[in-house]
């Protein structure tokens, strides 16, 4: 995997010389995971909302007045629930996708072909990927954290009578810049690792599609199996 | 020239390779044959270093290849084009995205330069207004063209066909037999096919070698093959199963 990695950073500058293939891929790890991104999110956001007013009400008893939920709710997308869900719904939809596009491709002899051409298939077909898992991952889960945030204000509005502007007045009055940067930064580990994987399972894809069936399923475990253990790592790391 | 010494592949502890002795000489076209599985396209993938060999050499124009670093084989590969089994086309490409993607790749020529070329090798292999056309929308015979196509685009000196003819039927496996007897003459390529069907060895090949147990057993031309005494050769020749054939 290392070498891998090794070569995919070694064909950087091919890859931002080929921009439109890396644009290519940003539609469609990017553009093309918002549906699913906005559904995790608002629903993340909402329930997040209500077990957080659970919590301090029904549990608690009151001893942390409602006026804070929007903070607590708040660091909690920030930090954790933004980068891990968005993490784990791009190892399912692009992770798995890209091992499977590219195990199809090696068992059909096209990666065979690509260099038979003299194209080095790390250089065209995972740099490509990796670049763009890399970048649109942050990009993902800032809208990620954004859509979660209204999810979350939602429910606080509607069903828990907090107002907007004690809601929002709690989110901006404990707002940590540093939050979002530790989710950005797990978000950059969460992109460019599941793009990785999935690259590096798909190359070594063999035996026709029941393998390609095999890679799918190993990506999804790979990557997901990635982000909850580098989450936990990174926790470490930078708090 | 492309000699091939003493080269040994296994897989998995089994011996596809065992020890393979095989000189090409410029502009010859050589159809390499042999029971399936026989190890015919690990030896064809291990002229173009697709495949990297246990033991031996290859020598590419007096370069050896095996040993060689990856940048250096990707300019030895330029010189090669290769026609796969399935075709292998890239299927997210249109037609002409397939056969200029070289082109695109590897040289300064503008996209109009390209499409124009690669039209020509369209024409060349008698396909025409197909260059918008998935390689979904295509039949065996026509994906069989475009792969010729584009293994034509780069006018290389070597081109190698695996299994060319497999799957087509016998009138579109005769054109695709006549095209590449035509494109090796015309152009003055080496040519290397390999196939397990006695028709199409004898029309392409200038001369046939055959591949068992891992090592060439017979070379020979065309004329040589009908009339050989080897039992084995013969046995193959004549399609005859025994008890070991299963």
């Amino acid at each position: 995997m290392s070498i891998f990695l090794y070569r995919i950073l070694g064909s950087t500058g091919y890859t931002l010389r080929n921009r439109r293939i890396v644009l290519d891929q940003m539609l469609e790890i990017g553009v093309h995971s918002l549906p699913l991104v906005t559904i995790v999110a608002v629903f993340t956001g909402a329930v997040a909302s209500w077990q957080a007013a659970y919590q301090l009400e029904g549990v608690m008893g009151g001893v942390v007045s409602l006026d804070y939920l929007g903070a607590g709710v708040s660091a909690a997308i920030l930090i954790e629930l933004s980068p891990v869900l968005a993490g784990i719904v791009v190892a399912g939809r692009v992770g798995a996708s890209i091992a499977a596009e590219l195990g199809t491709m090696r068992v059909t002899e096209q990666i065979d072909a690509l260099e038979s051409l003299a194209i080095d298939p790390v250089r065209y077909l995972a740099a490509p990927r990796f670049v763009a898992g890399w970048t649109m991952m942050p990009v993902l889960v800032i809208y990620s954290s954004f859509v979660a945030h209204m999810g979350a204000y939602v429910v606080a509005f509607l069903l828990l009578d907090i107002s907007t502007t004690a809601f929002f007045g709690s989110v901006q009055g404990h707002f940590l810049v540093y939050n979002v940067f530790s989710g950005l930064v797990k978000a950059l580990v969460f992109g460019g690792g599941t793009a990785l994987i999935g690259c590096s399972i798909g190359f070594r894809t063999a035996g026709g599609a029941e393998g390609v069936g095999r890679a799918t399923i190993k990506a999804f475990v790979y990557s997901s199996a990635f982000i909850l253990v580098g989450d936990y790592i990174l926790a470490m790391v930078l708090f | 020239m492309i000699e091939i010494k003493h080269v040994k592949k296994s897989f998995d502890g089994k011996a596809v390779l065992r020890d393979v002795h095989l000189t090409i000489p410029k502009g010859e076209t050589i159809v390499i044959i042999g029971r399936s599985g026989c190890g015919k396209t690990v030896l064809l993938k291990s002229i173009i270093g697709l495949i990297t060999p246990d033991g031996g050499e290859i020598l590419v124009n007096g370069k050896e290849i095996t040993t060689m670093d990856r940048e250096d084989l990707f300019q030895i590969r330029k010189k090669f084009g290769m026609l796969f089994q399935g075709a292998a086309l890239f299927d997210s490409m249109t037609v002409e995205e397939n056969i200029g993607l070289a082109l695109w790749e590897h040289t300064d020529l503008s996209d109009d330069e390209i499409r124009r070329k690669v039209r020509e090798k369209l024409e060349v292999v008698g396909l025409y207004n197909v260059e918008q056309k998935k390689p979904a929308e295509l039949s065996g015979g026509m994906k069989k063209r475009v792969g010729l196509a584009r293994a034509l685009i780069m006018d290389p000196e070597f081109v190698l066909y695996d299994e060319p003819t497999t799957g087509l039927d016998p009138i579109m496996a005769d054109a695709i037999i006549t095209l590449i007897v035509e494109t090796s003459r015309k152009l003055d390529i080496t040519s290397i096919a390999v196939t397990h069907d006695l028709v199409s060895a004898s029309k392409i090949g200038d001369r046939i070698a055959m591949l068992d147990d891992g090592r060439i057993i017979f070379t020979g031309t065309p004329k040589e093959l009908k009339s050989t005494k080897d039992p084995v050769v013969k046995q193959f020749v004549e399609g005859k199963a025994d008890s070991t054939s299963l």
